[in-house]
């Protein structure tokens, strides 16, 4: 289940243009991975470059290693689909598939691929993904509804039952509460604290009080300057950032002073 | 919520500190009571031997002249412009309105004289004079449409799918660049291509209805492929990215995601792109002829269609002439018919397709 990834001066780009420098950090299993920065610090290119998503952009591509459990997952003849089997991932802006069900949005990822599965062991699927997202007893009478007819947070919800249905071992969340109220940001951060016993979890975030809530380590990128690529300046314990960081510019950037 | 602040009086229509928030409006009818008017005097202009259309013309005038100076003083310049200009975008409306409606009222009162049984039901086989039906014509127009559809569909999607899913540099620039010039051919054009390709292999002057049904594709597939793109670039990337993030290979993501979601949008197009060809003329008349008896067989020989029995019961009417033009009239009422049903069709397919948010 839950795995460690290790990445190795990574370098990322959109075609000529270095998005990302150097980055390397050692994100450990069953584990919440908080990353912070100011906007457009390369977090979103640096998380999709974790599951090749980052490679769906036109010329995109990387440079360096990441390395899940002795396996490189940029060597030759690996598979990205492979990969994003094992990595899934939670978007900014909930994205449920609007032509499918509640319960066809869950079963989606093993539908989508063709698994065989019989009909009572994907309606176990469906409820203990949705009991895990916290989302089985508001939705449980009205499965066969659109899942766009839900609230934002329950979109949210729903789209992270749909991500561990197909059972992943790292979880990815760009800024998953963004788009959300208070009261649905709270339903989703105690769902990270639950999901950590077993998946391995990486959220990038703006809101640092988030950061500091939910996350075992915090990494935080910044920018040298404008078009200058986006680096990790220092990752580290979450308590340790936020009370005595090594480096000035992750203080300066804590207490509010820029960003 | 009880106010603390001491009562203000609050002059509403002084302009003193701010644009005042009520005016005085024309009453309800006023419209109406000087359109009625308008109309009135134009009518006597008539009596007084003045032409419809020009009449016509001065009643708007005089009704844009008289409500602006009745709502000038009253209502403000603002307001007496709105109404002007609300009377202007009416009148281009109802112009723009009157050919259709001219059309579709000339193509009623004629062809509904032979709008009968007979006419869905008989072919023109052995008929001279009175009697007679387009019920070749009709099994014509529907398997040569049905044909090009079925031509056209998979050919158009498959590209659309293409340019937006998988085209990059010069080929689909190359394909987007062609399928312009595709839907700019005159149809007169099309016909004359696949003449000229069937001619090939089976030497000049072979008539065949697949025939008919290439040429309509040539003009069919064009539409097809930009209704479609536009649709397909409708869907959400969002959409893309979350059935990427499952694990799901690029193609089943097409067929299970993208496709799904643009359903409605692609059935509407085609709907569409097949109203638009079901009445051309001018490539049928060169690839398909024209017969009296029924063909089901588009592999072999000539056949009717609506388009162009009306044209040759037009154009060669027997003696006397006027079974001819009924039926050439009646021939066409029903392909009016069969378009506004298409028409009707694509509605209510996009309804029932689109995805649904609620219930
Ligand atoms: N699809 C793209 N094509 C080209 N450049 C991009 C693309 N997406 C992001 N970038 C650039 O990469 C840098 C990092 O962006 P991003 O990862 O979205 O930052 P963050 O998520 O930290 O706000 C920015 O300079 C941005 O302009
Ligand atoms: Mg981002």
């Amino acid at each position: 289940m839950a795995k460690r990834i290790e990445v190795k001066d990574l370098d990322i780009y959109y075609d000529k243009f270095l998005a990302v420098q150097g980055v390397s950090m050692t994100i450990e299993p069953r584990s919440v991975t908080a990353l912070i920065g100011p906007s457009g610090c390369g977090k979103s290119t640096f998380l999709r470059s974790l599951n090749r998503m980052h490679e769906l952009v036109p010329h995109a591509r990387v440079e360096g290693t990441v390395v899940m459990d002795d396996q490189d997952l940029y060597g030759p003849n690996v598979d990205p689909v492979g990969v994003r089997r094992q990595i899934g991932m939670v978007f900014q802006r909930p994205n449920p598939f609007p032509t499918m069900s509640i319960y066809d949005n869950v079963a989606a990822g093993l539908r989508l691929n063709n698994a065989r599965i019989s009909k009572s062991d994907l309606d176990a699927l469906v409820e203990r993904s949705l009991r895990a997202a916290n989302l089985w007893s508001e939705v449980k009478d009205r499965l066969n509804k659109p899942g766009s007819g839900l609230s934002g947070g329950q979109q949210q919800r729903l789209c992270i039952a749909r991500a561990i249905a197909v059972q992943p071992d790292v979880l990815l969340m760009d800024e998953p509460c963004s788009a959300l109220d208070p009261i649905s940001t709270q339903a989703i951060e105690d769902l990270i604290n639950e999901l950590k016993t077993e998946y391995t979890i990486v959220i990038v975030t703006h809101n640092m009080q988030q950061a500091a809530r939910v996350s075992d380590t915090t990494g935080f990128f910044n920018l040298q300057g404008v078009g200058q690529p986006g680096q990790l300046v220092e990752i580290d314990d979450t308590t340790k950032i936020f009370s005595t960081p090594s480096n000035q510019a992750t203080e300066d950037y804590i207490s509010g002073r820029f960003g | 919520m009880p106010t603390s602040t001491p009562e203000r009086d609050i002059d509403l229509e002084s302009p003193i500190g701010g644009i005042p928030l009520v005016h005085q409006t024309l009453p309800r009818w006023a419209p109406h009571a000087t359109l009625a008017t308008a109309v009135l005097a134009g009518l006597a202009l008539v009596g007084a031997g003045i032409g419809i259309g020009l009449a016509a013309v001065l009643v708007v005038l005089l009704y844009g002249v008289a409500i602006y100076s009745w709502s000038r003083p009253i209502e403000g310049a603002r307001k007496a412009k709105d109404r002007v200009v609300t009377t202007a975008v009416m009148a281009t409306f109802l112009l723009a309105l009157l050919p259709l409606v001219s059309v579709i009222v000339t193509v009623i009162s004629r062809g509904a004289a032979r709008f009968d049984i007979e006419f869905f039901t008989h072919s023109m086989q052995g008929v001279v004079g009175a009697g007679g039906g387009a019920y070749h014509a009709i099994i014509g127009t529907l398997i040569i449409t049905g044909l090009a559809a079925l031509i056209s569909v998979p050919i158009g999607m498959l590209t659309a799918i293409y340019l937006v899913e998988y085209g990059r540099g010069k080929l689909a620039r190359a394909i987007t660049f062609f399928v312009d010039v595709m839907t700019g051919i005159p149809s007169i054009v099309a016909g004359l291509f696949a003449f000229a390709l069937f001619a090939l292999f089976f030497g000049p002057g072979v008539r065949l209805g697949i025939m008919g049904a290439i040429a309509l594709s040539v003009l069919m597939i064009p539409v097809v492929v930009r209704s479609t793109e536009e649709m397909l670039k409708l869907v959400p990337n969002e959409l893309r990215e979350a059935a990427y993030a499952l694990a799901v290979p690029k193609w089943r993501m097409i067929i299970k995601v993208v496709l799904p979601t643009a359903l409605a949008g692609i059935a509407t197009g085609v709907t569409l792109a097949i109203a638009r060809i079901i009445g051309e003329t001018a490539p049928l008349l060169i690839t398909l002829g024209i017969t009296t008896g029924t063909n089901f067989n588009p592999f072999d020989g000539r056949m009717a269609t609506l388009p162009v029995f009306s044209y040759y019961e037009y154009v060669n009417p027997g003696i006397p002439p006027e079974p001819s033009l009924e039926r050439a009239w009646t021939a066409a009422l029903v392909l009016i018919i069969i378009v506004m049903v298409l028409n009707l069709a694509a509605r209510l397919i996009s309804r029932l397709f689109a995805p649904k948010t609620r219930s």
